[in-house]
């Protein structure tokens, strides 16, 4: 709705000024932040600026484009529902959070699609969007004073609103480890695996991000371009992919969140092995890494990827914008400039130490994914 | 909001002639480089002459398991050993493969080219296929293509390749079907690597903080002395007509919740004269904005599809002009009835003198921020070598752009899109 236009810019004005100065804009929420953005030619800020700072209050929430955008919405979600990974997901995600909503997806549900109000949705614009609840983060070729006085003028004068309630509900910690199937068309067998883990801004998560390295690979923070690193030498896809053959591709994900989350690996089974002789491989290594620290080769080679990775995506002036607003929504500007140095401080016995504490089974949720039938593709 | 000015470019400031350097080693391999002296890392790409169109119709996916596997080990290298090289210095090397060429992409940090480089000339030059390796990859390919079968997007494209290239080598996926894939040997491999990997219209280009010089040298030492032989020329596909009619086909995909639908026909090549009206034709037809006509129509006005959106894939063959949205299974004709319209009004009249200017204004605005990163100014400099484009493209972009009229929009748009003439592909849950 947020793309629907104000009194004053029209949801038609809104597109052709950015597109017609050469910029990409775009928005998209997370689990715990909305973020819109625009990468403009530098002269061309000023657009941004404007329209970002007029449609932070004045959207209009007109009945009709409301349901013309409900329509929309529920085909993002079945185009979502069309893979069997959403689906596996959805139910993992279910399974771990029973009091916070990280439950739910970003999406949401489809009953509540059908039945959301226009005055829902302007409920949460009237609580969630006002200058006490935003950061506006900006890089690029500018001059400091200039750009300092210039968001000055255009949002100091936004009024303020209540401070939005946070959410306060912890999930109780888990008593025993969760496994759910979920069953649908296919011929792939698909794993979750989810260990609960604690916030972006708690001391561990940087151990955690070195410890998903050597398991499975580096993820880097980069939203905007600037490319991976393979995971080929990673302790889990040399064993499991290559020396016993039981998946053919693993990956990890530590997300950075306010609230304690989840580090999932995901699997794609290999046709010719079983979940559980995949699961009992995954658990050797991880007991492999519980009782001995990793080498420091191993802990060097984490270390350097992830600054490689920092470096590639530091390339993009857009990223660099957002790792700072990011880090601020679960931590503090600080956070990303100083997590090259946070991340070679952690030492092998901190990363033993994580993955002691938190990958153990009865923290865990084991999805699986089964196909109930076989395809029907032929050439 | 104010009347904006016409976005114009710093022409200095973008790659061309006085700072590209475009060489050729004697064994024929094009080396193309652009200084980024403000950077730390950087980034290489190029081309091989061995895509899926040398694929034989019993082993098709053949070149692209020969690409996927060019890395599982080489005369001096395991796989292990290759990525280890790579990955401990956090590197990145990718090789895939497209309907013309074996197209492969790295990034390292600064230090660490020379090892870029070495890794990618022994994985190009010195690949040993072993056996063990051929049938892991196998597997994962296998598994891809059972995931492609459940991928409503996938299988519509593919339906739609099929119908519209009939009779052409457009027509196959490169990567294969599953009994295609099964039948290849790995005396297949070896073969098609000799036949068609070598140096002969080879192209690299590297963008980081050197001088030319370093950088020839270390594409001499590694890549000067591979010499082929039995390497073939490319291989020059025929041009492709208009469809006569429209045909339309449905790929079930039962328990699904979207359909995902195709509509086009055949589009130009890169290298037609007319290429940049079409270009910023079909910006006006399905990408401006919040996807041009298109979204506004299918998305913004009648609700009907997440995404809704058109395109224009030109490469050095015939093309494809085509609209693909995502929309529920009940809607699909709407949305069919809602994209012919579009289409028939985009053929049936100029567009307008203002949605000329935003086009252009968007093409020539954005093109720095495609140039902001070493990949991306990679990425440019392989275009304007593998069309042949010339090393001052880019500097006379902005002119290029400028020159199109909507009369010529509606020119590029009349030699290609007919809508009485559509193939429309779709796949999702019965009709």
């Amino acid at each position: 709705m947020q793309f629907k236009g104000t009194e004053k810019i029209s949801s038609d004005e809104m597109e052709k000024s950015v597109s017609r100065s050469g910029g990409a804009w775009n928005a998209f929420t997370y689990l715990d932040w909305t973020t819109y953005y625009e990468t403009m030619p530098a002269d061309k800020i000023d657009i941004a600026l404007e329209l970002e700072a007029d449609r932070m209050v004045n959207t209009t929430y007109d009945e009709k484009e409301v349901e013309s955008e409900r329509t929309v919405v529920i085909s993002e979600r079945q185009g979502r529902e069309n893979s069997p990974g959403f689906l596996l997901s959805e139910a993992l995600h279910s399974a771990a959070f029973r009091i916070h909503p990280y439950g739910h997806e970003v999406i949401g549900d489809k009953v509540d699609l059908e039945s959301i109000q226009k005055n829902d949705l302007h409920r949460h614009y009237k609580t969630y969007y006002s200058p006490n609840n935003a950061v506006v983060s900006i890089a690029g070729d500018f001059d400091k004073e200039k750009m300092l006085k210039r968001i000055s003028d255009l949002y100091q004068d936004i009024p303020s609103g209540n401070d939005p309630p946070r959410v306060n509900r912890p999930e109780n910690p888990q008593r025993g480890e969760h496994r759910l199937t979920v069953e649908g068309p296919g011929e792939t067998v698909l794993g979750d695996v989810a260990y609960h883990t604690p916030s972006a801004s708690e001391p561990d998560f940087f151990p955690l991000l070195i410890l998903d390295s050597i398991l499975s690979g580096p993820q880097g923070l980069n939203m905007f371009g600037g490319g991976g690193i393979s995971n080929k030498t990673s302790r889990l896809y040399k064993r499991m992919v290559e020396d016993k053959e039981v998946v053919v591709d693993i990956h990890g994900g530590l997300p950075a969140t306010i609230d304690p989350y989840l580090y999932t690996l995901k699997f794609i089974l290999h046709p010719n092995s079983t979940a559980d002789d995949a699961l009992m491989i995954l658990d050797e290594e991880i007991q492999h890494i519980q009782d001995a620290p990793p080498h420091m080769d191993e802990l060097k080679r984490a270390v350097k990827q992830t600054q490689a990775l920092f470096a590639y995506g530091g390339e993009s002036i857009t990223n660099q914008a957002f790792w700072m607003g990011f880090s601020k929504m679960f931590a503090s500007y600080e956070w990303v400039t100083k997590y090259l140095e946070n991340i070679a401080a952690v030492t092998p016995d901190d990363v033993q130490r994580v993955a002691q504490q938190y990958l153990q089974q009865n923290n865990r949720i084991v999805g699986i994914y089964h196909p109930h039938k076989k395809g029907n593709y032929n050439q | 909001m104010t009347e904006q000015d016409f976005s114009t470019l710093n022409i200095k400031s973008l790659p061309g002639p006085d700072d590209i350097t475009r060489i050729q080693l004697k064994n024929g391999i094009t080396l193309l480089f652009r200084p980024n002296m403000n950077s730390m890392a950087v980034s290489i790409g190029g081309y091989i002459q061995a895509g899926s169109i040398y694929d034989t119709q019993d082993k098709l996916g053949l070149a692209d398991f020969t690409t996927s596997t060019l890395m599982r080990g080489t005369k001096t290298q395991s796989f292990q050993e290759i990525f280890d090289s790579l990955e401990s210095i956090g590197a990145s090397l990718g090789i895939g493969c497209g309907p013309h060429t074996a197209g492969f992409g790295g990034k390292a940090l600064a230090e660490d080219l020379p090892t870029l480089l070495k890794l990618l000339a022994d994985v190009l030059i010195n690949p040993i296929f072993p056996k063990k390796d051929i049938e892991r990859v196998r597997s994962q390919l296998l598994t891809g293509l059972d995931l492609r079968a459940q991928d409503t997007n996938s299988m519509a494209m593919l339906e739609f390749d099929k119908t519209l290239y009939k009779g052409h080598p457009y027509q196959y996926p490169s990567d294969g079907y599953i009994e295609t894939i099964e039948a290849i040997q790995v005396k297949d491999m070896a073969a098609f690597h000799k036949k068609h990997f070598g140096p002969k219209e080879m192209t690299l280009v590297v963008v980081g903080p050197f001088e030319p010089e370093s950088v020839i040298s270390l594409a001499e030492e590694h890549l000067g002395g591979w010499l082929n032989e039995e390497q073939v020329g490319p291989l020059q596909v025929p041009d492709m007509a208009t469809p006569e009619n429209s045909v339309e086909n449905h790929h079930i995909i039962k328990e699904k919740s979207q359909t995902d639908l195709v509509v086009g026909t055949i589009g130009p090549s890169r290298r037609w004269e007319g290429y940049y009206s079409a270009l910023l034709g079909n910006s006006v037809l399905g990408q401006f904005g919040m996807m041009g006509r298109i979204g506004e129509s299918v998305r913004k006005k009648a609700g009907l599809a997440y995404y809704a959106y058109s395109a224009l894939s030109a490469s050095i063959g015939p093309g494809q002009w085509m609209v693909l949205a995502g929309v529920a299974p009940d809607n699909r004709d709407k949305a069919l009835d809602l994209i012919k319209s579009e289409i028939k009004k985009f053929v049936g009249q100029p567009i307008s003198s203002e949605e000329l200017r935003d086009v252009q204004s968007n093409y020539i605005g954005k093109l720095p921020l495609s140039l902001e990163s070493n990949a991306g100014v990679a990425s440019a400099l392989l275009t304007m070598e593998q069309h042949k484009l010339g090393l001052d493209y880019l500097q006379n972009y902005e002119k290029m752009i400028q020159k199109i009229t909507p009369e010529s929009i509606l020119e590029a748009a009349r030699e290609y899109l007919d809508p009485d003439r559509l193939i429309i592909s779709s796949a999702g849950p019965e009709l």
